[in-house]
């Protein structure tokens, strides 16, 4: 091993997150009692550039060889510590971190008690540091180009810039057509613009761009690989197979609609006057709402069908419904202007751009809006009032009035809200992709990072990770698309370092690290029939290196040696 | 009185007044009971003057409101919840207290001896549940008192020993199983009853219980913690043995040959809405040759609710003249059906009594009457003379 080690311990104050809790001048000084230890301090915010500057400081002047920072957790500054340390020639992962806040601080609130414990928390880290040794930062090449995973809205717009940056880029579509759900729509709102002025040129740039290969009938059946280099397995319905390269993956896979089947008491399936949403879309496009040959007298709309209702398992809002019902009111009062039109709802939800001056001017237009959803629909017992259609009755109450009210309507339209796909668990599986409670994909950071996935190079882009309109989907997708462009126009990809390692001269190949891996990292060769593990597959998860019967693998940063160490730190006298 | 604390007990936080509790209510239809109105009060009113709403003993317990709520708020707990405070206090109305002592003394709302609780058998063949069977028969206090009920109850003693089936019952050991003693809001007796009715089931042995009524069915199945006896209702029981090919129906129509009649079912609440058997009761009748079966507009998850649950069998309510029960039975009539068939003891004598008070057991204009049976009255006719 080269020289001895020189550690320099910083405790961090942040601010009173950790000092009014933690005496850190105590455990500064214990500090500087342990073994490798040349300078211990403490400090206001160590993250802070004076902070940082310490550090560097102490590293170039003390001629330090390891760094150990006690604060926050290192999810928080890892990689800044790391950053100073790299700066000034120290190898990043000779810097390790004690988590004296959430781990301590912000758990305990006796004093002196939470002083013992971040002063062994200390030991631990520093007894670990002295064996910390350097690891290379390491990157790999990129496939140019990207596979997209849906033709709606979402992936087409997410192809085309991936296409106009130059990346040749596959667009997967399961249906035999582009366009998605968006092209079962009439009109969109808050501006009545008619979706097939706004999906034809779209649908047209896609088909025409020479980037852009459009797979129909298809669907991704398989997916090996990794960031920056993924092989994709594309399927089409006559079973041909074909694998194809890709840097990046943007999933644009949508979502199923809520079948109202699942909330009998509506009566849906039993009245044929009783009617979705997007069915009410047809029937607008076709400009035709009679109902055998007469024209509905009442026209009513009933939000949050399957959104908002543990009942069917669906807590959330489907955030169109209401926008969309103000459209279609609107739409109805344009065609029948004689007819009632009255929306039934619980809350009215206009978060987006023109949506509540939209709202505004379908009241202004006559349409009815009734606090209160709707319990129940039955016939109406006079069913026939001369104008041949089969009336129904809602049931519900008037909660502004505090009255039930019985309801006559010649025709119904639930407002039907969005669900995951059914078959999203094919492509959760294949990719390892997670999911939130709610069933849709789950972005890595709901504020930061929303088209991230858990999976480095997989992005999300549309109603796949939730219910959104198409303002919301189209700018998903362009971020999507502007994400999975940083690998693909840096060319390279960094790969982590805290890899597990084989050595061949203890492997004797039995093959239990390919079996537990999770990321299909390890391999035979077959010719020596030993263990090979591929650095840029494994994620140091550390299964392998427990699993290994051989004490073969070894998991570096966190090498048996290294973790006997903090623990013999911890437990021993 | 103390409200504020059931509203955090009963997470009636969750509620976002959508309405959609009091909308599916039939009761509010006909008196002032508005439960999301109270459940606001709950929420932003510190407390709740309970004696002030007298309109707690309309409630049915049909549950509509909680199959019905999004949120997963229980609002007809509330209910119950504040007719406990109502029962604490002694204000509650004189015939609930009534079939309260009734239970408390003679194992029966009605107050019946409980020596005479099984006189109902009237010389046929049951055994003694206590002597170790397979199925324990839990008869119920309506089919072991009332005369109009018994009937149903010998009825399934037939069907089930034309099965082969090892059944027994309790006797004269049987008591109330407690349902609308919860219901109306007495914990303590209801506790009670759990506790000593459980342990007299348990010491049975039987693998499964079958109840003449979806009342005791409920309680038995989500509320005794029976979790090694299977809780059945009738409907489930006989079903199952039609589908094993067990009971012989014969192939003659039960009013003889070549003789339908239009057959409607009404979904009691307890069996249907709340413990969601829907298809079995239609299954037997859809056996039974003779019979079509007719829907009504109302059913399954819409049924309507008779009246009969929740205490309101001895409590009136605050609208004595508008009955749902009347209401029910015109759109039994207007399928065309001659026989409203049931599969609950309330829902029989209810329904049974709306017929005859709206004159719908005489001939209407079409010479067609409409005749009120449980299900188990068509099997028997079904399993044809004895």
């Amino acid at each position: 091993m080269e020289s001895q080690p020189r550690i320099g311990v910083y405790i961090c104050h942040c601010g009173v997150n950790i000092a009014a809790t933690v005496d850190v001048e105590q455990v500064a000084e214990f500090a500087a009692t342990l073994p490798g230890v040349v300078v211990s301090r403490d400090y206001l915010y160590m993250c802070s550039d004076p902070g940082q500057g310490l550090i560097q400081q102490d590293i170039e002047e003390q001629g330090l060889n390891r760094v150990v920072v006690a604060s926050c957790s290192p999810r928080m500054h890892e990689p800044t510590f790391r950053g100073a340390a790299q700066q000034v020639g120290l190898n990043p992962y000779r810097l390790e971190m004690a988590n004296i806040r959430e781990q301590c601080s912000w758990v305990h609130a006796d004093r002196e008690r939470a002083t013992e414990k971040a002063k062994e928390l200390v030991a631990s880290v520093v007894a670990k540091a002295a064996l910390l040794e350097p690891l290379e930062e390491r990157e790999v090449g990129v496939t140019p180009g990207a596979v997209v995973v849906g033709g709606g809205i979402a992936g087409m717009v997410a192809a085309l810039d991936l296409a106009d940056a130059g990346f040749p880029v596959y667009l997967v579509e399961k249906s035999d057509y582009l366009g998605g759900r968006v092209a079962e729509l009439n009109r969109t709102f808050p501006t009545l613009e008619s979706v097939a002025e706004l999906l034809g040129p779209l649908v047209e740039r896609v088909q025409s761009h020479s980037n852009i290969t459009v797979l129909l009938n298809s669907q991704v059946t398989g997916v090996e690989g990794y960031v920056g280099n993924f092989e994709v397995q594309i399927s089409d319905t006559q079973s041909s197979v074909s694998n194809v390269q890709s840097g990046a993956i943007i999933i644009a896979t949508g979502y199923d609609v809520f079948d109202p089947h699942r909330k009998p008491e509506l009566g849906y399936g039993q009245y044929p006057n009783v009617i979705t949403s997007l069915e009410m879309e047809q029937r607008l496009a076709e400009g035709d709402l009679t109902l055998n040959g007469h024209a509905p007298k009442s026209v009513a709309f009933i939000q949050c069908v399957g959104s908002r209702d543990a009942q069917v398992g669906n807590e959330y809002c489907s955030r169109v419904c209401c926008m969309y019902t103000a459209k279609q009111s609107h739409q109805v009062r344009e065609l029948l202007p004689e007819a009632d039109v009255t929306v039934f709802y619980i809350d009215v939800r206009t978060f987006g751009k023109g949506a509540e001056e939209f709202y505004d001017e379908a009241r202004a237009k006559g349409v009815r809006y009734r606090k209160g959803n709707i319990s129940e629909i039955h016939r109406c017992k006079r069913s026939d009032r001369g104008n041949g259609s089969d009336r129904v009755v809602l049931v519900g109450e008037d909660t502004l009035l505090g009255q039930p009210i019985d309801f006559e309507a010649d025709l119904v339209v639930l407002a039907v809200g969005m669900e995951s796909r059914a078959d999203v668990t094919d492509l959760s599986t294949l990719l390892k992709l997670p999911r939130s409670t709610d069933g849709f994909f789950l972005e890595i950071h709901p504020k930061l990072r929303p088209v991230d996935t858990a999976v480095d190079g997989v992005f999300l882009a549309g109603c796949c990770q939730g219910p959104k309109d198409i303002p919301d989907t189209v700018a998903q997708a362009k971020a999507a698309a502007a994400s999975a462009l940083i690998p693909l126009l840096r060319g390279v990809v960094p790969v982590i370092s805290e890899t597990a390692v084989v050595d061949s001269e203890m492997c004797a190949g039995c093959g239990m690290c390919v079996e537990v891996c999770p990321y299909g990292a390890p391999a035979l060769d077959s010719l020596w029939n030993v263990s090979r593990i591929n650095a840029v597959l494994c994620k140091g998860c550390g299964a392998c290196a427990v699993t290994c019967p051989s004490k073969a693998i070894r998991l570096q940063h966190f090498t048996s040696e290294q973790i006997l160490a903090q623990v013999d730190a911890l437990v021993g006298d | 009185m103390k409200t504020k604390a059931m509203t955090e007990q009963l997470e009636l936080f969750g509620c976002i007044q959508c309405g959609k509790c009091t909308g599916g209510c039939p009761v509010a239809r006909k008196t002032v009971l508005n439960i999301r109105s109270m459940i606001y009060h709950m929420l932003v009113e510190p407390e709740l003057e309970v004696n002030a709403h007298e309109e707690l003993w309309d409630c049915t317990c049909c549950f509509t409101c909680v199959e019905r709520c999004p949120k997963d708020v229980k609002p007809a707990e509330l209910i119950i919840g504040l007719r406990g405070q109502l029962v604490e206090s002694g204000r509650i109305p004189e015939t609930i207290g009534t079939a309260l002592m009734g239970i408390f003394r003679q194992g029966n709302p009605n107050g019946m001896a409980r020596e005479d609780r099984a006189a109902w058998v009237n010389g046929a063949q049951v055994e003694s549940a206590q002597e170790g069977c397979e199925v324990l028969y839990h008869v119920g206090c309506i089919p072991a008192y009332d005369l109009r009920v018994q009937p149903v109850a010998s009825a399934l003693v037939r069907t089930l020993t034309a099965a082969g089936l090892d059944f027994g019952t309790l006797g004269t050991e049987e008591s109330c199983c407690g349902n609308e003693v919860r219901r109306m809001g007495e914990v303590g007796l209801f506790e009670m009853l759990v506790e000593e009715n459980g342990e007299l089931i348990r010491s049975v042995g039987a693998s499964r219980l079958v109840t003449t009524s979806p009342h005791c069915l409920n309680t038995f199945k989500n509320e005794y913690g029976l979790d090694d006896i299977e809780v059945l209702h009738y409907t489930q029981l006989v079903a199952e043995l039609i589908e094993q090919g067990k009971l012989d129906f014969g192939n003659t129509g039960v009013w003889g040959e070549g003789v339908t009649k239009k057959v409607t079912y009404h979904d009691p609440c307890f069996l249907g809405k709340q413990n969601h058997i829907f298809d079995e009761p239609r299954a037997i009748l859809q056996a039974i040759p003779g019979v079509e079966l007719v829907e009504m507009d109302r059913n399954r998850e819409r049924s309507l609710c008779c009246e009969g649950g929740g205490g309101r069998m001895w409590a009136e309510g605050t609208n004595l003249e508008e009955r749902l029960a009347f209401q029910r039975v015109h759109e039994a009539a207007e399928t065309g059906a001659e026989i409203l068939a049931v599969a609950c003891p309330f829902c029989l004598l209810t329904l049974e009594d709306a017929v005859k008070v709206q004159g719908l057991d005489e001939a209407d204009r079409n010479g067609r009457t409409l005749q009120v049976m449980d299900i188990m009255e068509l099997v028997n006719l079904a399993l044809g003379e004895e």
